[in-house]
């Protein structure tokens, strides 16, 4: 995922703002500083990294390391859509992995990214609360039951028209 | 520091207190399978579960890594229990280790072959199914080549780049993706690695191996 140079920019001064006059010895603030940087940004990108561990003078690759292992830190700027695919228990066993395939094989994504157009990023959740609509997505806030493959390209088609139409409504009222 | 005396196997063996037991019975010539201890590592991960040993007065077997030994200590460094754990846990090292000794850069070498060799162990997994990775043997680096498949995690290479290298390799990831990697996963290349070879002298098992310039 390429980020823009105001991205960039803009990462290293929320970053600078939050490390300010932060001890630089002391390593067990490392986890809370990446966290308000993923609250302010959405996500935690590598120029942000870099900056803490210049700050507390630890490797970079010990701060990608921390990122890499708690699964609340991402490591790309959400999309427009976030689609969550539900790998709760019930989701689990009438097959999530084969919707979570369908949506990295149309999106082109893995699970954690977000699509070069920033339009679509795909995660997995635990349940979201309707197991008896087993396999669930949701949609933003919007939730989808017994999805299926078919329906993954039927919502990824349903989205785009109304994209457009949306786009043709400005056009006419403009 | 006071010489001690210590019996491991029914031998007399003369330590320093306070030496961690598992280095105080290499260097006398006991051999007890190890991986992931390193002598400089002030707390050790105590995380491949291979260098078990009996000792008189604990209930269970302890790994010897995290024993410092004391006067009158008591060891043995086979019994049916610790050889128990100490298969168990080379078959679950071996079931995520690519095996391929006859191409091997550590073939003759290797941490693991001599393991299977002193405790009569199997190098292929016999009841675990191996874990199949498929990751990419990285070529990027002018001197060097990393094979995360035949990785064991170890950590030796990651102590031994910071110590002596550029300190671009750390832990990544969690469970079975665990691995050892640079910044953002930027092959070795573009890390920043200038080849020194620290990785691959202290690699156990031939992850990381020296190559001849290109």
């Amino acid at each position: 995922m390429r980020l823009t140079e105001e991205e960039k920019q803009a990462a290293v001064e929320v970053t600078q703002a939050i490390l300010g006059r932060l001890d630089q010895g002391d390593k067990g603030r490392i986890i809370p500083v990446l966290q308000q940087v993923q609250s302010k940004l959405g996500y935690v990108p590598q120029i942000a990294m870099e900056e803490v561990a210049a700050h507390f003078g630890v490797p970079p690759v010990d701060i990608y390391g921390i990122i890499t292992f708690y699964n609340q830190f991402r490591l790309t700027p959400p999309g427009k859509n976030q689609v969550k695919i539900c790998m709760g228990t019930a989701c689990h066993m009438r097959g999530a992995h084969i919707i979570q395939e369908a949506w990295e094989r149309r999106l082109n994504i893995k699970v954690g990214e977000t699509t070069e157009d920033r339009e679509y990023s795909l995660e997995r959740v635990a349940c979201v609360g309707c197991c008896t609509m087993a396999p669930v997505v949701v949609i933003n806030e919007e939730v989808h039951g017994k999805i299926t493959p078919t329906r993954v390209d039927g919502l990824l088609f349903s989205h785009q028209l109304d994209k457009r139409k949306m786009k043709e409504g400005d056009a006419n009222n403009g | 520091m006071s010489e001690i005396t210590i019996t491991i196997d029914d031998r007399q063996i003369s330590a320093r207190e306070g030496d961690i037991l598992l280095w105080a019975a290499l260097d006398n010539g006991v051999y007890i399978p190890h991986l992931c201890a390193h002598r400089e590592e002030e707390h050790p991960s105590a995380s491949c579960r291979l260098c078990f040993v009996e000792m008189q007065g604990r209930p269970m077997p302890v790994p010897a890594c995290t024993v410092k030994v004391a006067d009158g200590m008591v060891v043995s460094t086979r019994s049916e229990r610790v050889d128990a754990l100490v298969a168990a846990g080379f078959e679950l090292i071996m079931s995520n280790h690519r095996l391929d000794c006859k191409n091997c850069a550590a073939n003759g070498s290797c941490e693991l072959q001599r393991i299977a060799k002193e405790r009569k162990l199997r190098l292929k997994p016999k009841n675990l199914p191996a874990l199949e990775r498929d990751l990419p043997v990285d070529s990027s680096a002018a001197g060097i080549l990393y094979d995360p498949g035949k990785c064991v995690l170890c950590g030796h290479c990651v102590l031994a780049c910071r110590s002596s290298g550029r300190g671009i390799l750390g832990f990544t990831r969690r469970g079975y993706e665990r691995i050892v990697t640079t910044f953002g996963d930027a092959p070795l290349g573009e890390s920043g690695c200038d080849s020194c070879g620290a990785c691959a002298g202290a690699c156990p098992v031939g992850a990381f191996s020296t190559r001849k310039a290109r």
